[in-house]
């Protein structure tokens, strides 16, 4: 019994350590979407605030790469679907000897390593153009082609995987039934294989976005003058990282969520709706008394849909009215206090140690052990400085003044990038 | 029977590899039949189905629809429509959509599509069930919505692989008179495949014996079970109780056969073979479990049979009595039931008679193993 509850608790503890893990960072993330200091923190808390969501979307590079990776992501999901369904096709149609070798060769774009594809494809199609005499200019060095071109590559082994999933379900003597029934082969794919891979090609689809969405290594070598967002994330965090992008990762986290609620609210409907008409009668069914039942009737995920999106309206609601200007200006003068306080006790410290110094000027090891207790205390004064500090560089500068060691420490690195 | 159109299979050869799958078939189909190919599993029945629907070309021979060579022409273009081995039902499609489907591929409005539907269901006696999916129909009315799906497309000829192989005995049986009952109605050619040979008697005009991917017998329900042509027809069609011997004497139409057991027998030479058995062949003779009669105790002569009874068992109609038999295999006896009684136990010796007419002499040839 003891061991059973033992067992359980160890069982509960890896799981929260486990939930952590995945999901911590998203949490901290989205937490320092909201605080107020310029560098993404979650503590400590100082004052709540949507200023870094406007800073976003003031950000003319930020929109502009979300433009170009939506336009990429488009293109490769409809040039990595089609790719990808002729793959599985040709996979069930081929002699089956050489299968196999087939197979390997369509998912080796999977194991090469993204920074070989963007360099090949950059490559490759410079030789191209250059082949027809085209210039530097002409559509295929464009970044977007070049991105799509590249991207799909191995987007489309993906969807060929998702695909040929679904495919080896499918009865081909529903194609020949079509047929036999007087379809030609076009309107046999159409009207009978074609809607039986639609959930398939849905989430090919959705694959191929993400995938698309976040690819980097392909990307930064064909992008040319269309950045996509991971590209544009990639050079500002190399200039220094703010809150503003903490606010894209919360919307792109939140995004996620909503999709994944509709989602499985949506099937779990149609669960409910097929174990409905399951049950209905034959009556029933042809007259049309048939009830569905309610897209939340016991559907926890469309409730928690529904919570989610009603949670989003208030805290949107709240951001237009909310103002967070008293709160940070209270914090920016309790902070002024705070380093004056500091100072004042630094300036008391030291000259204690001159007076001391001037007292003992005679015997020297008393005086050296002396400031070495007063320079670890420094770092102890300055460690949360390094932190805090930089928003305030003004009122730090007394302090850098006052001390050589203090100078040492953040302020001018960190208000450096602030600047 | 001249009313639908017929179909001719003229020297055909169908080969997978090296592998021959069906073997120089020549048949006539007429017009308006039912015809039923009848073998055992992997004998090419479903192989000589894909060729005259157009998904294999034929290795060599001619496909015949209504006289017109079929060389070149696709499935979608030919006359025919098939009801596949597993129906082969549009899952995402409603019964209605699935029934009317090769008018939807013509262009059909959805109001002439449900008009035409509505018809075909109340046909197959399915009413108001064109709004569900396949998979929420019984096996039975899956089976009937195929056939109304094939019938929808207007074919000239009907093509069936064995369609009620999935369904259980009772809702066979009952599908059987109702496949038979449609056909008639609608007057077109029907090619129906089995392996079921109660199936293919009780429905067929006429019926193809299958082995091997060689056809052995053509004819009609009768004449196959009471002539059969080849020792394989004769056992695999009905039951049947075999005598191994050879030929000691032939006289008309009429065979005097040394069997291994029984002594010499007497039995009517089928009509395929007269004039081809001759003394000394090996042969076999063939005598239907029904065809035997009890014989007065004693009875010798080359129309009785003695052996040892090791089984019996009442069925209602009828006694079956099993005997030591050739080769291994017990002789079965049927006795039908009058009210009279048998003082017959097992290791009792017992004699029947049997009238020559119903005993069939054949060369000796090798035997179904169902
Ligand atoms: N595509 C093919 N390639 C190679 N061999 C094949 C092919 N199709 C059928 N065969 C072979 O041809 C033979 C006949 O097959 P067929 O499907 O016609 O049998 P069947 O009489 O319909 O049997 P069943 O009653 O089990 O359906 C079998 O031995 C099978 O292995
Ligand atoms: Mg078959």
């Amino acid at each position: 019994m003891k061991n059973l509850s033992l067992m359980r608790l160890s069982i509960w503890a890896y799981l929260a350590i486990f939930f952590a893990y995945l999901l911590g960072p998203l949490v901290i993330m989205s937490v320092t979407a909201f605080n107020s200091p310029e560098f993404p923190r979650a503590t400590p808390w100082e004052c709540l605030t949507f200023e870094w969501f406007s800073a976003l979307f003031h950000d003319e590079r930020i929109l502009n790469g979300i433009k170009n990776s939506v336009l990429v992501g488009f293109g490769t999901v409809i040039l990595s679907v089609a790719m990808g369904l002729a793959g599985a096709l040709m996979l069930t149609q081929i002699w089956p000897k050489l299968r196999a070798t087939y197979y390997t060769i369509i998912i080796a774009p999977i194991l090469v390593p993204g920074v070989v594809i963007g360099i090949s494809t950059l490559v490759f199609w410079d030789r191209i153009n250059r082949m027809l005499g085209l210039g530097a200019d002409s559509f295929l060095s464009n970044g977007l082609f070049l991105t799509v071109i590249g991207q799909s590559t191995f987007i489309a082994s993906y969807c060929m995987l998702v695909l040929v999933a679904r495919l080896q379900r499918y009865d081909a003597a529903l194609t020949e039934a079509a047929l036999d029934l007087g379809a030609t082969h076009a309107q046999a794919f159409r009207k009978v294989l074609l809607p039986f891979m639609k959930p398939a090609i849905a989430s090919a689809a959705v694959l191929a976005f993400l995938a698309s969405f976040e690819n980097y290594n392909t990307t930064t070598f064909t992008f040319g003058e269309y950045p996509t967002l991971t590209i544009e994330l990639a050079q500002k965090v190399r200039y220094g990282i703010t809150p503003a992008i903490s606010a894209l990762a919360f919307i792109i986290v939140l995004l996620t969520v909503f999709a994944a609620l509709f989602n499985e609210a949506n099937i779990r409907r149609k669960e409910l709706v097929f174990e409905a008409r399951k049950g209905a009668t034959v009556e029933e069914l042809s007259s049309g008394r048939f009830k569905m039942p309610g897209f939340l009737s016991s559907n926890w995920a469309a409730v928690a849909l529904v919570v989610v999106a009603c949670a989003t309206v208030v805290v949107v609601g709240t951001a237009t009215v909310y103002s967070p200007q008293q709160c940070i200006a209270n914090v920016q003068e309790q902070k002024r206090l705070e380093t004056e306080i500091r100072i004042q006790e630094l300036q008391r410290q030291r000259e204690l140690r001159r007076q001391q110094q001037e007292a003992e000027q005679g015997s020297t090891a008393p005086a050296q052990s002396q400031p070495a207790d007063n320079n670890s205390g420094f770092g102890g004064v300055f460690a949360p400085n390094t932190l805090s500090g930089e928003e305030e560089s003004g009122a730090a500068e007394p302090a850098e003044e006052s001390s050589g060691f203090g100078g040492a420490f953040a302020p001018s690195t960190l208000s450096g990038d602030g600047n | 029977m001249s009313a639908g159109v017929g179909v001719d299979l003229e020297n055909l050869w169908i080969r997978f590899g090296d592998f021959v799958a069906v073997r120089d078939a020549k048949v006539h189909i007429n017009g308006g039949d039912f015809f039923s190919f009848l073998g055992p599993s992997g004998c090419g029945k479903t192989t000589i189905l894909r060729a005259v629907s157009g998904f294999l070309e034929p290795s060599e021979g001619q496909v015949l629809i209504g006289g017109k060579d079929m060389k070149g022409i696709g499935p979608n273009k030919r006359p025919t429509a098939l009801i596949f081995q597993n129906l082969a039902l549009f899952p995402l499609m409603k019964v209605w959509e699935n029934i009317t489907f090769s008018m939807e591929i013509k262009g059909a409005s959805a109001r002439e599509r449900r008009k035409r539907a509505d018809e075909l269901l109340d046909m197959i006696a399915l009413p108001d069930q064109g709004d569900k999916l396949p998979s929420e129909l019984s096996g039975g009315q899956r089976q009937r919505v195929a056939i109304a799906r094939a019938l929808c497309a207007e074919p000239d000829v009907l093509l069936l692989d064995e369609p009620l192989s999935a369904l259980d005995l009772k809702l066979r049986q009952h599908m059987r008179t109702e496949l038979r009952e449609i056909q008639k109605r609608v007057g077109i050619t029907f090619i129906y495949i089995t392996h079921d040979q109660g199936e293919a008697l009780t429905m067929s005009d006429n019926i193809a014996v299958m082995r091997a991917g060689v056809i052995d017998q053509i004819g009609d329900g009768k004449t196959i079970y009471n002539d059969p042509s080849t020792a394989f027809a004769a056992s695999f069609v009905g039951e049947n109780n075999v005598f191994r011997g050879t030929v000691k004497q032939v006289q008309g139409d009429t065979a005097l056969i040394a069997t291994n057991r029984s002594g010499d027998l007497l039995a009517r030479v089928s009509s395929a073979n007269q004039g081809k058995m001759k003394a000394g062949d090996d042969a076999m003779m063939f005598i239907r479990p029904e065809a035997f009669a009890l014989a007065p105790v004693g009875s010798e002569g080359d129309h009785f049979v003695t052996a040892t009874v090791t089984n019996e068992e009442f069925e209602g109609n009828a006694f079956n009595i099993f005997m030591e038999g050739d080769g291994g295999k017990e002789m079965k006896v049927s006795l039908p039931n009058l009210g009279q009684s048998f003082d017959s136990h097992k290791g009792q010796s017992m004699t029947l008679q049997y009238d020559v007419q119903n005993a069939v002499a054949l060369p000796a040839g090798d035997l179904a193993t169902e």
